[in-house]
């Protein structure tokens, strides 16, 4: 246990070791970088409750992803042309309440998603989960008053109490504030009596019903909270990026958050961080070599599911365990 | 006669053209072991996940110490008091014995949904887990992977969770399959001790074992209850002889 808490906090101290040393070599860009680990390292974290912890592969993250993206964005474009969405109200330009309508409104639909498609499994479930996702995306690629297909852009990060977020550090703060409370929660939960639920969930639902839990309403609750958190990484790299586009709910997002899962370590709490490390540098320096940085991303992801089961985290803490 | 703690009412179910549960009827009274034998697709395991909910009878109902289970799936007659073993160990293997058995424990408590405080952070549940462990012969392995058992301590662990829901009524398949003369024995009085907190319906094909243990006994054959009686009875029966026991015995 302690053992693998050292690997955790050292995959956080290397993200922040990161970005202070773009703070202070005045590399801006590396800043943004370590932002984006903990944004995509939160949407992963969520994701690998449901996927990791609870056996539900869920390829369709991206929904709550990218609606806690869109949410972000229609609600600060609105503040910012002071123009009213219902009832006279005009949006909100404060992460706090946009955070507070992020939540709302991707455990709404984690929930609606999650009544329907709890039901099925394996395979049936991966593919219900992916056509909800794609339904969204062509939904928000047709609707032509939040951008459609080009997308919507808000021009300033919304406020935060205290902080100029318009600079990069005081925001990757904000970000790196939630990836450490997420992983904070996420291990209180799996180390809770709820925890012990979602694994016998994933390793044996009979067994779980036979002690009278319902394994239905474990895998509903873990999903409405593992589409939350990603709804609210979504909303961050709205922020982010200062856009939002139909990108976010695309399948291909998915496909990333749950590739950062499984290359950063399954079941592992700060297995989705080092996944959004690789993945980001990969993308990179890779990216810088080659156009097809993409290959070797797949290769790698076929060596780690073919002989390093557990990611760069479960690896790492079975070498440190021997 | 007081009332019976597990009865069963004209129970049937079909797959198809195969008939596994034809008219089944059986009463379980309180502190008795009821012992449930028959060939190999008989229909045991399938009355058996009728009654505990896991299959839904054609028609036929069960009581629970008169109350109708009519329409109640596994979870709910598992709250209700139905707690089962399966013939294939059904544990949780990534969880220690601990947790498994906790697992089973607050599940009895209601304490499922509880999402901050650690599982193994309430000194109560962690002694009552060490005493369930302790009386099915896992004591000192509460640490241990559940993946990592023998068989036969993962047959006893899942008797310790089953053990945990202090149920009105235990349905165990097959607890001995598998196991060497050893662990049959151990389990024989593993049984007889569990037989003090709740009456038990019994599938088991070792007759040396039922007949030292059950009270009544009831042999299904083609998804029919062809006799049900003493173990002595049931010896003597020439229906039983022919259809199922054959030289054996």
């Amino acid at each position: 246990m302690l053992r693998s808490n050292l690997v955790n906090i050292a995959v956080i101290v290397l993200l922040v070791a990161y970005a202070v040393s773009g703070e202070m070599f005045d590399a801006p860009y590396n800043i943004t970088l370590a932002t984006k680990v903990a944004i995509l390292g939160m949407a992963g974290a969520g994701l690998n409750l449901a996927l990791g912890y609870c056996g539900l592969i869920s390829f369709g993250h991206a929904a709550f992803f990218g609606l806690g993206g869109y949410v972000a964005g229609i609600l600060a474009v609105h503040a910012f042309n002071h123009q009213p969405i219902f009832l006279g109200w005009s949006g909100t330009n404060q992460m706090i309440a946009i955070w507070v309508f992020a939540l709302l409104a991707t455990g709404l639909l984690a929930l609606l998603i999650g009544l329907l498609s709890l039901r099925t499994s394996g395979v049936y479930f991966i593919m219900i989960t992916l056509a909800f996702a794609q339904m969204l995306y062509y939904f928000a690629i047709s609707w032509p008053s939040y951008g459609g297909e080009d997308g919507l852009s808000t021009y300033l990060r919304n406020g935060f109490p205290g902080l100029n977020t318009m600079d990069g550090m005081s925001f990757f703060m904000v970000c790196l504030a939630w990836l450490v409370f997420v992983l904070w929660l996420s291990s209180r939960i799996i180390n809770s009596r709820f925890g012990l639920a979602m694994q016998a969930v994933r390793e044996n639902p009979v067994r779980l019903a036979g002690l009278g839990v319902s394994p239905f309403r474990v895998k509903l609750t873990v999903f409405v909270l593992s589409g939350m958190i990603t709804g609210i990484a979504g909303a961050l790299y709205t922020d982010l990026n200062r856009f939002v586009s139909p990108s976010v709910l695309s399948w291909h997002m998915s496909g990333e958050i749950m590739i950062l899962v499984i290359i950063g370590g399954v079941a592992t709490l700060s297995g989705p961080v080092a996944g959004a490390m690789l993945f980001i540098f990969l993308e990179q320096w890779l990216g810088g070599l080659t156009e097809f940085w993409q290959f070797w991303l797949g290769l790698m992801l076929l060596l780690v599911v073919l002989f390093a089961r557990g990611g760069i985290i479960g690896t790492l803490n079975r070498w440190r365990a021997s | 006669m007081t009332e019976p703690v597990l009865e069963a009412r004209a129970l049937n179910k079909r797959f198809g053209a195969v008939v596994a549960s034809d008219q089944v009827s059986l009463v379980l009274h309180s502190g008795e072991i009821h012992a449930l034998i028959g060939p190999n697709g008989a229909g045991k395991s399938t009355l058996l996940k009728q009654l505990a909910g896991e299959t839904a009878s054609d028609s036929g109902e069960v009581f629970l110490s008169g109350q109708s289970l009519q329409g109640l799936d596994a979870v709910h007659r598992a709250k209700a008091g139905i707690a089962r073993s399966f013939q294939i160990s059904s544990i949780i293997p990534a969880l220690t014995c601990e947790q498994n058995v906790l697992l089973s424990f607050e599940a009895r408590e209601r304490r499922i949904f509880r999402f901050f405080r650690p599982a193994l952070g309430n000194l109560s549940s962690l002694e009552a887990a060490s005493d369930y462990l302790l009386r099915v012969g896992l004591a000192g392995r509460e640490g241990v992977i559940a993946a990592e058992l023998s068989h036969g301590e993962r047959r006893r662990l899942e008797l310790a969770m089953v053990l945990a829901l202090k149920p009105a009524v235990f349905l165990l398949d097959e607890p001995m399959a598998g196991l060497g003369p050893e662990g049959t024995g151990e389990i024989r009085s593993l049984l007889q001790d569990l037989r003090k907190e709740a009456p038990m319906l019994l599938v088991e094909h070792d007759m040396d074992a039922v007949f030292a243990l059950a009270d009544r006994i009831s042999v299904l054959v083609y998804g029919k209850v062809i006799a049900s009686g003493t173990p002595n009875e049931i010896k003597s029966n020439s229906a039983v002889q022919e259809a199922y026991l054959g030289d054996d015995i």
